[in-house]
């Protein structure tokens, strides 16, 4: 339970039915407005935010590039046959680039930073908890929503959106090592087919989603990790309820996301 | 045992607590708790454990929300407290937490530079430098500064722990248990160790064990919780030759 703000948030954890859904749904918006009102707040810490980027976008990277790669080529790979069948072969990059830029991109990136930087906050933030870190925060007069919770979910909120392109870009790149195990089209050819099929309207709906991914990956990491037990036991909990709950906002934001997004086009 | 420093003064108590209560769903940790932490005094708070001897710190120090009563730090009301006059007060008040809390990620240096940054700004890194060497010097560590918490043993981690404390200078100090887990030799160099915080600092302080070797040691007066409420208040020599069994099975 959060103790700065104890007057609304204990009163609804303290209840004997804490372990009820609608209190846990209820302590979530409290959560999130808390969150809200720290990150306007004047104090604001921005060395912790920097280090928290580092931490979640920086050392994100290689996984990124890996899947991401892995996700142009295998899509490649699996769409040609289908396509030559059609005889449509040169609609493959616009294809693949639509595809990554659109959907696959952000969800599959965000699902994979649900589970790698989701599961790490909840885990860090669970055993700081249960090792009263949170509490030693607190007396030693620094608010720890503002210096745990705002600084990690800002930094999700920024990094995923940057993670995103990441790997659409080397989505697009590893689409066309595989264009070429089975043919040869130059990187400029393959990509201005690519960027051809491509429009604002594609990039920027997918853009704001993952700015919403970012912001759940972080909120949900630290909500769980907030709301762990005392036993080292719940660090686990908070770690893995941590990735299952911000997989399972993800794919429900995105089906919001897709809807908004089909009413626009 | 120690005696009473002369700069005791009744009538100005550091901490005032009456009538405090304290529940946990339908659980009464804290039923009728009152009492008074005078200027450089040790009190120790002994009980059995469950007894709510860490809920009672934790509200004063306003880490828990008391359910009633009245809590005064420095004459101020924290009962129901304003953040801003919490903040204030918390500089002044130290808190060791029963497992050392450290945090974990930071070097020794980093995790004594921490309550500073916030709380004093105005010092400039020469003077943030002298008070972490001063406050490693005063605990008897003073090569470990960067070193990482797991680096060291569970008496150094109660030491530094102790000395980002002592950083702030603070007027009143509250010790969760600080001897548990340690060997009897640790327990008494940290037993003494309290002793020379008061001394150095003029702390007055509230000290939570179970550990009546430790108590024998620091405190200039007691109180032994039971059920939530005070079963016996005194000095540890009332405690020491009480007939009472409850008393008397601490000492065995």
């Amino acid at each position: 339970m959060v103790r700065t703000k104890k007057n609304n948030l204990k009163q609804v954890s303290d209840d004997e039915n804490k372990d009820s859904i609608f209190i846990d749904i209820a302590n979530g918006f409290i959560f999130i407005k808390l969150i809200f009102k720290e990150t306007f707040s004047l104090d604001f810490e921005f060395k912790e935010f920097l280090y928290q980027c580092y931490q979640i976008g920086y050392k994100t990277l290689p996984l990124i590039a890996v899947t991401g790669s892995i996700m142009g080529l295998v899509l490649t790979i699996q769409s040609r046959p289908v396509l030559a069948e059609f005889g449509a072969v040169t609609m493959l990059p616009g294809m693949v680039a639509v595809s990554l830029i659109r959907e696959m991109g952000p969800v599959i990136t965000a699902l994979i930073c649900a589970g790698k930087i989701g599961s790490g906050i909840g885990a860090e933030i669970g055993s700081m908890k249960v090792t009263e870190q949170i509490d030693a925060i607190e007396v030693s007069s620094t608010n720890p929503i503002r210096y745990l919770v705002v600084t990690r979910v800002l930094a999700a909120a920024t990094m995923i959106p940057i993670l995103v392109l990441y790997a659409d870009a080397l989505g697009i790149l590893g689409s066309w090592a595989g264009a070429n195990i089975k043919g040869e089209v130059s990187l400029i050819l393959f990509l201005s087919q690519a960027f051809s099929h491509v429009e604002f309207i594609d990039f920027f709906p997918a853009f704001v989603k993952t700015i919403f991914f970012g912001f759940l990956i972080g909120a949900v990491g630290c909500y769980k990790g907030y709301h762990a037990g005392n036993g080292t036991a719940s660090v686990g909990v908070a770690a893995h309820s941590s990735v299952v709950l911000a997989s399972l906002l993800i794919i429900v934001v995105d089906v919001i996301a897709v809807q908004i997004t089909d009413m626009m086009l | 045992m120690n005696t009473l420093p002369d700069s005791v003064d009744a009538q100005n108590p550091v901490i005032e607590i009456s009538h405090l209560k304290k529940s946990f769903g339908h659980l009464e940790v804290l039923k009728d708790i009152s009492f008074n932490l005078l200027p450089g005094e040790n009190l120790v708070v002994l009980g059995k454990s469950g007894s709510g001897k860490s809920v009672l710190i934790k509200c004063i120090v306003g880490l828990l929300k008391a359910d009633s009563g009245i809590i005064k730090v420095f004459g101020q009301d924290i009962s129901d407290p304003d953040n801003k006059v919490l903040v204030q007060l918390r500089e002044k008040i130290g808190f060791l937490f029963q497992s050392g809390a450290l945090f974990d990620s930071m070097t020794v240096r980093q995790n004594l530079e921490f309550p500073l940054r916030k709380t004093k700004k105005d010092l400039t890194e020469k003077e943030k430098e002298n008070k972490i060497h001063e406050a490693l010097e005063n605990v008897g560590l003073p090569d470990v500064i960067d070193k990482m918490p797991s680096e060291l043993s569970g008496g150094m981690r109660k030491r530094i722990s102790l000395a980002r404390t002592l950083v702030m200078s603070p007027g009143i100090m509250l010790y969760d248990e600080p001897t548990t887990g340690l060997d009897p030799v640790t327990s008494e160099e940290i037993s003494e160790l309290i002793n020379g915080v008061r001394k150095k600092y003029n702390t007055s302080s509230i000290i939570i064990t179970h550990d009546i070797k430790c108590a024998m040691i620091i405190a200039d007066r007691m109180i032994m919780l039971q059920e939530g409420n005070i079963y016996k208040e005194g000095n540890p020599e009332l405690f020491k030759n009480s007939d009472d069994e409850f008393i008397q099975s601490f000492f065995k």
